[in-house]
């Protein structure tokens, strides 16, 4: 393996994308340049400011322009990218669903933070969760090395000719985004040699081949067909999502997969989790492990495509399945990460009693005692001879 | 299920857990983002983070630092700080700035007065205070109130996660590429200063 000793920086989560953004140096960068944006763009655009990369820069009037220019840069046959966040990636949801039925091989990057209202600006996963059914693979990054090398592997991932899938990574807003934390850099050459050239596939720009994109596809054209074919590729995007990690740990000396599992061969409870709160959950686990508790860990890498057989496989064995969900999906049965390992789960037998748990909304912190107390259900649960209650389970709700 | 802040979360061996309390534009999170790279540079791991709020100058702020000898998986604020530095002495009457603390904290105020002088005047019981005149060391050697770096240089003192040294040379190197030398040069007589001058029990 062809580790890089690189020196270790300290950066915030965004400056640690923004550097990722400049070795990768799409051709071309359309952001709205102000908020809800994240510093993300603002970097970037110091970046082309200074001469440091080649992009085009385009700042648009709105976040739903700003997706629209991404579409028709990527259309026109340029390698395109863009970054967003909360209200920002509300407003450009329904060009959201043009990118993904076009194939563009786009990259966003989405800090993770509430949507309004009341007005909150804080860290929670409910402005990418509610665009988990828009077509785009989504990968969710842990720490500031993950949102780094995620927003690399995303260029190979949209662009890998088995799929063509637009790809969103993400980090969590201000808990990741604007902490200081470790990186770890590929030089550029690595990162340039990794994604390789970009080729367009039928660009709008080749005058020579002309086609047209978005046309009308009414009653009797193949708008249903499209969209399996668009079910297939998320389906292939599984293996292709490994394959580039593993190619990427070959360069990098750090290798991820689909999900993380943690201390869950002999588990008898787990909790499977999203984004920064899988380290203090992974701490957590540690300490009950010490006590001998038998307790385990999910983290969530890829949602969409969700890896169902994975996780069965995961945790079939498991007594007790604890999923804390970020965001919560209103009159559902639990959040959309409960909703997704449940059914993963239906076909297993035997298979774990899984409860929902809701936490973080809107910036709310997340203790390791809240999540001692989750995982003190699970175990209350495993030994009771009764079948629990499945009703939301709220961690570090104010009582007062 | 909320949380009740109690001590029943002991810190991990190796890990240094700091609370900043200061006002917008006394440069706590700058302090809290300079003692993460001076960990770097020891070849320590590192968090800095503030709690985000309204982002108005004078507003009491709250920023966060850990250092560790192991990678730091915790994302979450720190309850229980072993250090707690304060920018404004104005702040102690207004915030607990030991919530959470154990005991045997180590509790650093920027002010003029002796620690005998600051727990007579502010009513302060417990903890172990530290005192040190930030904002006049800064005047008299930046020219500037801002009282972040001075409170790097008493921290660095008591606390000796860093040597003195280091911090110096770190500060010309990082400072060095950003600002004058003029501006660099104060800085470190900010720190060096607050280093010999700040006040024990």
């Amino acid at each position: 393996m062809a580790t890089t000793e690189s020196e270790i920086l300290a950066v915030t989560g965004n400056e640690a994308v923004a550097e990722a953004m400049g070795q990768i140096d799409p051709d071309v960068v359309c952001a709205y340049p102000i908020t809800p944006q994240t510093e993300v763009v603002q970097l970037y655009a110091q970046m082309v400011a200074d001469g440091k990369v080649s992009s085009e820069f385009v700042t648009v009037e709105s976040e739903h322009s700003a997706m629209s220019a991404v579409i028709g840069s990527a259309a026109g046959g340029a390698r395109t990218m863009t970054a967003t966040s909360s209200q920002g990636f509300a407003l450009m949801w329904e060009v959201l669903f043009i990118a993904a039925s076009y194939r563009l091989p786009i990259v966003m990057t989405t800090v993770n933070r509430a949507l309004s209202g009341p007005i909150n600006i804080h860290c929670d996963h409910s402005d990418t969760m509610g665009g988990r059914d828009t077509g785009w693979i989504q990968l969710y990054g842990e720490n500031h090395q993950e949102a780094y090398d995620n927003c690399i592997m995303a260029v190979r991932i949209a662009e890998s000719m088995d799929i063509r899938t637009p790809t969103m990574h993400m980090y969590d807003g201000y808990v990741i985004s604007g902490a200081i934390g470790p990186l770890q850099m590929l030089t550029k050459e690595q990162v340039q040699t990794f994604i390789g050239p970009y080729h367009a596939t039928n660009p709008m720009l080749d005058t020579k081949h002309p086609v047209t994109v978005g046309p009308f596809d009414g009653l009797h054209g193949w708008y249903f067909e499209h969209k399996v074919s668009q079910n297939r590729a998320m389906d292939r995007a599984l293996t292709v999502i490994q394959d580039v990690a593993d190619e990427y740990a070959e360069i990098s000396g750090r290798q991820y997969g689909l999900l993380e599992e943690y201390c869950l061969d002999d588990a008898e409870v787990a909790i499977v989790v999203v984004g920064s709160t899988a380290g203090t959950t992974r701490m957590t686990v540690d300490k009950l492990r010490s006590q001998g508790v038998k307790a385990g860990m999910v983290r969530v890498r890829a949602f969409r495509p969700f890896p169902h057989a994975a996780y069965a496989k995961a945790l079939e064995h498991v007594k007790v399945v604890g999923v804390m969900d970020r965001a919560d999906s209103f009159g559902a049965q639990g959040g959309p990460v409960f909703l997704e390992v449940r059914a993963a789960l239906y076909d297993s037998d035997p298979r774990p009693q899984i409860l929902p748990f809701i936490y973080g909304l809107g910036g709310r912190d997340i203790f390791p005692d809240n999540i001692e107390q989750a995982f003190a259900v699970l175990q209350k649960a495993a030994q009771s001879k009764k079948r629990t209650s499945t009703e939301r389970r709220y961690l570090n709700l104010r009582d007062d | 299920m909320a949380t009740k802040t109690g001590t029943k979360q002991k810190p991990a061996a190796g890990l240094t857990e700091i609370r900043w309390h200061g006002r917008g534009g006394q440069g706590a999170v700058t302090a809290a983002k300079m003692v993460a790279e001076l960990a770097l540079g020891q070849k320590k791991y590192f968090q800095a983070f503030p709690e985000y709020g309204p982002e108005r100058s004078g507003a009491p702020i709250v920023a966060f630092t850990r250092v560790s000898n192991e990678p730091i998986q915790i994302y979450a604020g720190i309850e229980h700080p072993q250090i707690v530095v304060v920018l404004d002495p104005s702040l102690l009457s207004i915030v607990d700035v030991t919530k959470g603390a154990p005991a045997d904290a180590i509790v650093l105020v920027n002010s003029e007065m002796t620690p005998a002088e600051l727990r007579k005047h502010y009513h302060l019981e417990g903890f172990h205070y530290y005192t040190i005149a930030a904002t006049r060391i800064a005047v008299e050697t930046i020219k500037r109130a801002i009282p972040n770096t001075p409170m790097v240089g008493a921290l660095t003192r008591i606390t000796g996660l860093f040597p003195i040294d280091e911090v110096v040379a770190f500060l010309r190197a990082d400072f060095g590429k950003k600002f004058p030398p003029k501006v660099v040069e104060g800085n470190i007589n900010a720190i060096t200063r607050s280093y010999e001058e700040v006040k024990g029990e």
